[in-house]
């Protein structure tokens, strides 16, 4: 593993992250939490704005932690843990953080953190950055892409529940059996998007 | 709160089924069920990690201050899960590769948390280890019955034999993520209306209180 700081263009990486290898879209992470709240346009949109925060900065401890304390004291099969723990911690510290410099803010985001140390889009992201290599600052752009795209796929799909709800479905459809059809041809839609540029 | 083995068995395989009726767990594996044999090697995976951490933290119920309760179970089940790979690593570096990240992220497999919660902290260790088990096999059944679909379409085969004839076109759509949603939306569909006559048919006879027998819970 080399510390290479800076092996793809940066730019093209964000936008794949977005849209062509959305990590809601085609790695299927985060989808507890995505079914669950996406029933509410304003909750959707907190933890949206939640998990992109948080992803950002967890991808970029973990980045630390990995490289500078973990790979040199040949432990890198406590990862899993370390991230657990990281991210945790960085939640923590977030939700203290927040509540000291903007009550306003802790109102709306605040009952949102605690949901996102178990949402699996976090670790995925971070599991992902460590096994692509990536470097510190492809692994912070890749990590805020992947939350903006986690935040645009669940305002999406609160946004299209909202409707559904308003029309007949059949009784064993009804909830989770309609929103995972309506995630489906979400992701046909973002699949569309992958011949422009590939992650990986 | 001493629930009998064979009920819960029957639950957690159907009537409260992790992934048709709880809606958990979706979150990591569908990225794998375009694989019978993947799919596999990541459910026994889930089973195991669930029973085992739903043993450990029933044992450690009483133990664990309520505060930090849920960074200790996030721990406990990373440890299982630290073993998993591991041994996964040694036995079988294929599969281990093709899941990826997939294998790390059991820890945060909605499942095993729920399982731990609702179950665990309020039972004797060995029906939770049951317990734990019988719901990683509840989302074995869903999940292998998704993969026979989408390997036998997409790929023309099962487990990696050709089973398709010759000129059968691959839905390529099978492999992509998109159809697995529309397969695990079917699923429930049918899961649910067959649950929702069962329950019908019991109203209306009124006679017993729960099906006698139990559904043939497996549809795998």
């Amino acid at each position: 593993m080399d510390f290479e700081f800076f092996t793809m263009n940066p730019i093209a990486l964000f936008f794949a992250s977005i849209f062509t290898s959305n990590i809601l879209m085609s790695n299927f992470l985060g989808m507890c939490s995505f079914i669950s709240v996406s029933k509410d346009y304003k909750s959707s949109f907190g933890l949206g704005l939640a998990v992109t925060v948080v992803m950002t900065i967890t991808a970029a401890v973990s980045w630390v932690v990995l490289y500078y304390v973990l790979v040199p004291l040949g432990l890198e099969y406590l990862s899993f843990i370390v991230f657990i723990i990281v991210i945790a911690a960085v939640v923590q510290i977030l939700e203290m953080v927040i509540d000291r410099a903007s009550p306003a803010l802790y109102l709306s985001l605040g009952i949102f953190l605690p949901l996102i140390t178990v949402n699996c889009a976090i670790l995925g992201a971070i599991l992902f950055m460590q096994i692509r290599q990536y470097g510190f600052i492809e692994s912070v752009v890749f990590a805020a892409g992947s939350g903006l795209g986690w935040w645009l796929a669940i305002m999406l799909l609160a946004a299209i529940r909202g409707r559904v709800e308003n029309n007949p479905v059949p009784a064993g459809l009804k909830g989770a059996g309609i929103t995972m059809i309506t995630i489906g041809f979400m992701a046909m839609g973002f699949i569309g998007f992958s011949g422009m540029i590939a992650v990986q | 709160m001493s629930a009998k083995p064979g009920k819960i068995l029957v639950d957690n395989l159907w009537f409260n089924n992790p992934v048709l009726i709880q809606v958990l767990g979706i979150c990591s594996t569908l990225a794998v069920t375009n694989n019978v044999r993947n799919t596999l090697v990541m459910t026994v995976g889930v089973s195991l990690a669930t029973a085992f951490s739903s043993w450990t933290l029933s044992l450690m119920k009483d133990l664990i201050p309520r505060k930090v309760r849920m960074i200790v179970q996030v721990l406990v089940i990373s440890f299982y899960v630290i073993i998993i790979d591991i041994l996964l690593r040694a036995y079988l570096p294929d599969a281990s590769r093709q899941l990826g990240p997939y294998v790390g992220l059991i820890i945060t497999n909605c499942i095993i948390m729920g399982r731990a919660e609702a179950f665990a902290a309020a039972n004797k260790p060995l029906v939770s280890f049951w317990d734990g088990l019988t719901s990683g096999i509840g989302y074995m059944a869903v999940l292998v019955a998704i993969a026979l679909v989408r390997e036998l379409l997409g790929f023309g085969s099962v487990l990696g034999f050709r089973i398709m004839p010759d000129g059968f076109v691959p839905w390529t759509i099978m492999i992509t993520a998109p159809s697995a949603f529309f397969l695990v939306a079917m699923v429930m569909w049918l899961a649910r209306n067959l649950q929702a006559r069962r329950e019908a048919a019991a109203k209306a006879a009124k006679a017993s209180p729960k099906p006698a027998a139990g559904p043939s819970p497996a549809k795998a």
